[in-house]
């Protein structure tokens, strides 16, 4: 094992060498970094063009001064030294900055899109696995092809003009008349009706009582203008909390143990005390704290759990935990919703929420909760195009995967063994079929580093892809190799992650040493 | 008889006979397949109909088309730009797609840029093909030195973007006045400098499956068999391995392509890709995203045909993994409804639960998108 991973080390160092010069040289030869100077009429035309060759380091003919740039890019993998040198960009500042600064942005920006795009394609490639041949298996295969073929600044232009420009149109005047709603409730109604599966009649009722729902809800939220001043309140919490209790019971231990159950609803009513605890002490937050008290409710969910027990405890710990942790994520949910007209009537934000570029509101001042809601606002849209950009290949790929799975002969025995078919599909079948899954999680999140380059673009993101374009753009090669590198370096790491955990996941394949 | 029960009970379960290939060579089992998957038939069709229009409407490599403008050309506005077609009455107009602030003819702008990506995602498709087989091919029937250097370059380029090959690629085009047989080259065909370049990088992936490939059927007794009745290595790769592996290839092919007008179009959008005189479906977008309020369907035509080339694409490249995939029984959820009753009561009495988890499907899940070219 260890011969093997310092094999593909010693193989991926060589490569990276061998790409790296390579483009060095191609960025070096595609254009004139002194270009913009030789028109220039001004007297000190020489002068600039001086000051930048001295800079740039343009009396080095290019193979050559990879060396030079090599030599400092060395330095850093002496672990703390910190004598890193990546060189400097046209504008004189070290890559090195340059490079972090970009890497937090790009991060925040791509990492929240992934997550959400890789639990939403999994969910859906299961369940469509699992109703193979349906209309919904052939309404998402059909969506995740149209999705696949969007070209993403065509998708992010969309998002701009309906998405924000639309939606804060509305915010200005929240009224929701009377036939969009009903009409909102018909598609909500048809969808429900198509997603539950079974007889017809239990589908139409699911339709129906969807479509219910949903369109009194929206006419009470124009009727009472939520949408100005949104918020959860605890009744809908307890509701809601409910409702997830059965759900992550259903899904993790199935309703048959009460047990499970009961502890489940205890976190919920513990969280709707802790509602009203929290309330002052969130008026002080900060990021830690947030963390902190997730952490907390995680605890308190698998005390409660261990408490109740029953015959499985590890069961019904697991059932209270998630419930739990999903009631905090509901409080904290109604928290944000709370400090939205202060940060809807900012006079930065001027009642138009939805930012269209950039990464925050310039000059933006105000509590923990308005600053982070000003860059949800401004991460909805591009996270939105990169989920649907991205979600299709997670839903193909785990829908084939499940499958595969589902074919096996070891489901079969799990069936005729009389097991539940929750416990075949969830023990069995789901966690087998993540294997192969995890290894292009692994590869994409390798690649998450190297930013959505037209996304970036797109929404004036200044991150990994922006510095690499404007790399490009004036003959720079310091800020493209420093993307490059970073990238590179990421992507062969996870890959080779990617590999050794296929090994360690599926015993069947080993890595030869 | 015997025949007869036996189509019966398969068709009840769902699948179709397998007896039905009898007497077919694999060419015809792949085409009939083929033409029973509606996606894929409808995808051709909508491909068919979009090249036809595409490169008759203004013309190809100067020969004129039908259409009365061409993509430069400027003529008075006509109802402020707006498109002149309609569905009903169904009309096409003098500007059925409308016009830009200037006055250029949207339609032939548009058929313009779908040619120019249809091009290049041809060459791209033929030159990662055929770079991809004789890199695989080599690598993975004579192992040993070649395979090591071959794999290595293959790790090499597939870490270097695009982006940046395509960058270099317009600055050379650029530099007209230098007067280098490249860059003259570049300068008068850029679409085809475009594509040459895009296919010279992105058959690292195909080459990788087609290594996969050769590694497995060069094991197979076949081949022993053909090496031990004298065949040279020339005939046991091209008639004996490539054949078998030809299914891999065309799919994945299929699937280079529609990644690669994606690839184009976001180039162009980038400013990196067909530059101005000329045009395409990206550069379209980006010259006139910032119209969207006022000329809306300036964004619109262009978009729609990325989206309508890429998807009957990516449907026909569905419908060939499905057809060439062998071990597949294709599954036809209407046979099984139609005789379902006691064949299916039968199935879910031994735990099957119905007909669904009979149709194997089996999609090879590495064969979502092939190489990482895909710009988001």
């Amino acid at each position: 094992m260890v011969t093997y991973i310092f094999r593909r080390l010693v193989t991926a160092a060589l490569i990276l060498l061998g790409a790296s010069y390579f483009v060095y040289l191609l960025t070096a030869a595609s254009g004139d970094p002194l270009e913009q100077f030789r028109a220039n009429p001004s007297p000190q035309k020489q002068a600039l063009m001086d000051a930048r060759t001295e800079l740039l380091q343009l009396d080095t003919p290019a193979p050559l001064r990879y060396f030079k740039w090599f030599g400092g890019a060395v330095q850093c993998v002496i672990p703390f030294a910190n004598t890193c040198d990546l060189g400097k960009n046209i504008a004189g500042q070290p890559v090195t900055e340059a490079l972090g600064n970009a890497l937090i942005q790009t991060l925040t920006l791509v990492t929240g899109a992934t997550v959400l795009a890789i639990l939403i394609g999994i969910t859906l490639g299961i369940v469509t696995a699992l109703r193979q041949y349906s209309t919904l298996d052939y309404g998402v295969t059909f969506m995740a092809f149209l999705f696949f073929s969007l070209p993403i600044f065509w998708v992010a232009v969309l998002l701009k003009e309906f998405g924000a420009i639309g939606f804060n149109n509305f915010l200005r005047n929240p009224e929701v008349p009377l036939t969009v709603a009903l009409g909102i409730g018909v598609v909500v109604g048809v969808v429900i009706a198509v997603a539950a599966g079974g007889p017809m009649k239990r589908r139409l009722l699911a339709g129906a009582v969807a479509f219910a729902f949903v369109t009194a809800v929206l006419i009470y939220f124009s009727a009472t203008e939520w949408f100005k001043t949104p918020g959860l309140g605890p009744v809908v919490i307890a509701i809601a909390g409910t409702g997830i209790a059965f759900a992550v019971t259903l899904l993790s231990a199935g309703l048959k143990n009460r047990k499970a159950l009961q502890s489940a609803l205890i976190s919920v009513g513990v969280g709707v005390v802790l509602y009203f605890l929290l309330q002052p002490l969130l008026n002080e937050a900060t990021f830690l704290m947030i963390v902190l008290l997730a952490i907390v409710f995680v605890l308190i969910g698998m005390g409660i759990g261990y408490l109740v027990g029953g015959y499985d405890r590890g069961q019904s710990m697991r059932a209270a935990a998630i419930t739990s942790f999903l009631v905090g994520f509901l409080i904290l949910l109604d928290r944000y919703m709370q400090a939205w007209p202060t940060y809807f009537n900012n006079s930065r934000v001027r009642g138009r929420p939805i930012a269209t570029i950039g990464a925050t509101t310039p000059n933006i001042e105000g509590d923990f909760w308005v600053l982070s809601l000003d860059s949800f606002t401004h991460l909805i849209l591009p996270t939105v195009a990169l989920i649907l950009i991205s979600l299709a290949s997670y839903t193909r790929f785990t829908r084939s995967s499940m499958l595969e799975i589902m074919n096996m002969d070891y489901i079969r025995t799990a069936r005729a063994k009389g097991l539940s078919e929750r416990t075949v599909v969830m023990r069995h079948a789901f966690r087998n079929a993540l294997i192969p899954i995890a290894t292009i999680v692994a590869f994409d999140i390798g690649a998450l580093i190297g930013g959505a380059v037209i996304t970036e673009t797109v929404f004036s993101v200044r991150g990994m892809g922006f510095l690499f374009l404007d790399g490009i753009a004036h003959v720079d090669p310091n800020p493209v190799m420093g993307v490059f590198i970073c990238v590179a370096i990421t992507a062969m790491v996870f890959n080779l992650i990617a590999d050794l955990a296929y090994s360690a996941l599926d015993p069947r394949v080993r890595v030869k040493s | 008889m015997a025949e007869d029960a036996a189509s019966r009970i398969s068709a009840a379960a769902g699948i179709e006979p397998v007896l039905e290939a009898k007497g077919l060579s694999q060419g015809q089992i792949v085409r009939k397949r083929f033409l029973g998957h509606s996606g894929a038939i409808i995808g051709l069709v909508v491909f068919s109909f979009i090249f036809i229009l595409a490169f008759t409407s203004v013309g190809f490599l100067g020969i004129p088309g039908w259409w009365k403008y061409t993509h430069e050309q400027v003529s008075p506005l006509v109802n402020d730009g707006a498109p002149t077609s309609s569905l009903w009455p169904l009309a096409w107009g003098e500007h059925p797609f409308g016009q830009d602030r200037i006055g250029r003819d949207l339609f032939a702008m548009t058929m313009r840029g779908a040619q120019q990506s249809i091009t290049i995602m041809v060459v791209i498709g033929l030159l990662a093909g055929l770079i991809g087989v004789v890199v695989g091919a080599i690598s993975g029937y004579f192992r040993g030195w070649s395979e090591a250097i071959l794999m290595r370059l293959t790790d090499v380029i597939i870490i270097i973007p695009a982006l940046l090959l395509a960058a270099v690629m317009a600055q050379l085009a650029g530099r007209r006045d230098q007067g280098s047989w490249f860059a003259s080259f570049a300068s008068t065909n850029g679409v085809l400098a475009l594509g040459i370049f895009l296919g010279l990088i992105s058959w690292v992936a195909l080459a990788r499956l087609m290594r996969g490939e050769f590694l497995s059927l060069r094991e197979r007794e076949f081949v022993d068999a053909a090496r031990i009745s004298g065949a040279s290595n020339a005939r046991i790769i091209f008639k004996h391995i490539l054949p078998n592996a030809v299914g891999v290839l065309i799919v994945n092919i299929t699937l280079t392509m529609s990644a690669a007008i994606l690839t184009e179009t976001a180039l162009s959008y980038l400013g990196v890709g067909v530059h101005a005189p000329d045009t395409s479906l990206g550069l379209l977008i980006s010259q006139n995203q910032q119209a969207f309020a006022t000329r809306p369907w300036l964004f619109w035509y262009p978009g729609l045909f990325i989206v309508l080339i890429c998807l009957s694409i990516n449907f026909i490249g569905d419908g060939l993994r499905d057809a060439f995939d062998p071990r597949q029984k294709k599954f036809n959820a209407k046979k099984a409804k139609e005789h379902g009753g006691p064949a299916v009561q039968a199935s879910s009495v031994t735990g099957l639960d119905g007909p669904e988890h009979e149709g194997f499907r089996s999609e090879a899940p590495a064969d979502g998108p092939v190489d990482g070219t895909r710009g988001n």
